[in-house]
Order: structure tokens, then sequence, then C-alpha cells
């Protein structure tokens, strides 16, 4: 187990044990996602508030979890990375940072699509969904600022530093449904003690979620192979991969 | 239900299905993206790799 993981750790084996799993992985989101789509299109029955609306709900709340999650993982692997030095955790940061700002966006903008017909607009200034918008702003800051330093090593520990400070605004995000009196609805999934949710909706929904956190391991797992040959261009591996391929 | 009625989401097809049409786009640039850069990587190195080799 411990050897698995120091091979983990070394670029190399990373690379090749990245690219075993990758095939796998991407079966397994697509299928879910597929199972997820057919249960929440087709199987789940129709709102009796808001009608066929409300299927916009198995891209826009999974999409929205995606946007929180990546980023503590973004600001966990920094951290890491700034700690012990390692890496593969600064890559893993890195990557993740496009793919959370992308799912960022998808919950921001099927929120407002799905905004106009329920409450009558594209966007008001409430505090889930300001704060969801910081939270894009913070992803593309970890970008410029990765992209504005030459030397990688020192651009990942400033982009950390940034992520690290960035996670105030994930409790807000979460808890600011019931901090502030906001538009947006409460959360109706996480209070399992009084289910206000029917389970042919619910199932799609948690389905849709790890078709979408499946998604997210297998790109970043794409980017971080890229990455990792990025900065190992001039390693003996990483010549012999290119003039083998 | 009917393939029209499937369709027509209840009269919120035009969100419904732009929300979902919205999102594979979002899905396929983030597979497409590091696949063209990974390629992009590939023809620098090779290309690095030729210009070596000329050299020896």
């Amino acid at each position: 187990m411990w050897h698995f993981f120091h091979q983990l750790g070394s670029p190399k084996h990373f690379y090749r044990i990245a690219g075993r799993w990758i095939p796998w992985l991407a079966v397994a989101c697509v299928v879910s996602m597929l199972y997820g789509l057919y249960q929440g299109l087709l199987v789940a029955p129709t709102d009796y508030q808001q009608g066929d609306s409300y299927r916009i709900m198995f891209i826009h709340v999974p999409a929205a979890w995606m946007s929180l999650f990546i980023y503590v993982v973004m600001a966990g692997a920094g951290a890491i990375g700034l700690i012990w030095h390692m890496k593969l955790a600064e890559v893993v940061a890195i990557s993740s940072a496009p793919i959370g700002a992308s799912f960022t966006f998808l919950a921001l903008i099927t929120g407002s699509i799905w905004g106009k017909p329920m409450w009558g607009t594209w966007w008001v200034w409430d505090a889930r969904l300001t704060s969801e918008l910081i939270l894009l702003f913070l992803y593309l800051g970890v970008m410029a600022l990765y992209g504005a330093v030459e030397d990688k090593r020192t651009a990942a520990r400033a982009t950390a530093i940034l992520a690290l400070v960035g996670v105030v605004n994930i409790p807000i995000i979460h808890y600011s449904v019931e901090w502030w009196n906001t538009l947006h609805q409460g959360p109706t999934v996480t209070k399992f003690d009084t289910p206000s949710i029917d389970l042919r909706m619910l199932i799609p929904l948690l389905v849709m979620a790890v078709a979408f956190k499946l998604f997210y391991v297998v790109v970043l797992l794409m980017r971080a192979r890229v990455e990792v040959l990025e900065r190992e261009r001039n390693t003996q591996w990483v010549r012999e991969l290119v003039g083998s391929p | 239900m009917s393939l029209n009625e499937f369709f027509h989401m209840g009269g919120y097809a035009a969100y419904v299905w732009s929300s979902y049409a919205i999102a594979l786009v979002v899905l396929l640039a983030n597979v497409v993206a590091p696949v063209r850069q990974r390629r992009k990587l590939f023809t620098q190195l090779a290309r690095r790799a030729r210009r070596e080799r000329k050299k020896l």
C-alpha cells in the first residue's frame, strides 16, 4: 500500500498509472451520466409547483456542489504542496482550477436560466448568487496568477496561498441561504431527517452528482498528466516517451 | 409520455434544453482542452528531439 502511494507521488509513475485509470473512470462516468439523465428526464415526475422546469436541477445542483468540492480539493492540494513541497499536489491544485471555474460557470448560468421562469429574473444580487459569483472570480484569479508567474514552482506557491485565503468563501456560500433571507431556496437534500424531495427526483440527482464527480476525476487526471509532462520535459523519461510514443 | 411531450417539457423547453445544451458544451470543452494541450506539447517535444538528433 505504501509502495503504491510512494509510486503515485513520483511524476513518472503517476503519468503511467493515471493513463491506465482514465479509460475505466471515463466509462463509469458516461454510464452513470446516461443513467442519471434517463432517470431525471424520463422517470422523475413533474414537480407540482415548478412543472418540468425543475429538471434543470439535475445539472444545476451537482454543478454547484462540484464548484465547492473542487475548490476545497484545490486549496487542500495547494496546502499540501506548500507544506511538504509535493510536486504532484501542486499539479493537482493547478489542474483543478479551470475545471472548478467551468463548473462554477455552469452552476451560475443554469441557475440564471432556472431563475427566469421561477423568480421572474435572470439575476438578483442575493447572498447565494453573489458569493457563488465571487467563487468564479477566485478560480479565475488563481488561473491568472499561475499564468503570470514564470517559474512554475513559485507560481504554485503563490496560487496556493490565494486559494487558501479564498476558502473563507466556501462556508459563506454554503450557509448563505440560512444566514440571510435569500431568493434562493434553502437546502432540500442535506436535511435527511425530513426528506422534502421525492425519491424519484432524489435518485437521479445523486446519480448525476456521482457522474459529475467521476467527470472531474477524469478530466483532472487528463490535465494533470499534461502538466506533469510540461514540468518534466527535460527529464530522461519524458525524452524516452517522446522518442518512442 | 409521447416524444412531443418530452421535448415540450411542459412549456419550459427553452429553459430546460438550453441548460442541458450549455452543460454539454462545458463538459466537452473540459475534455477537448487537455487533449489539444497534450497534442501541442507532444509536437513541441518531438520537434525538440529532432533538432537535438540533428546536432549529434
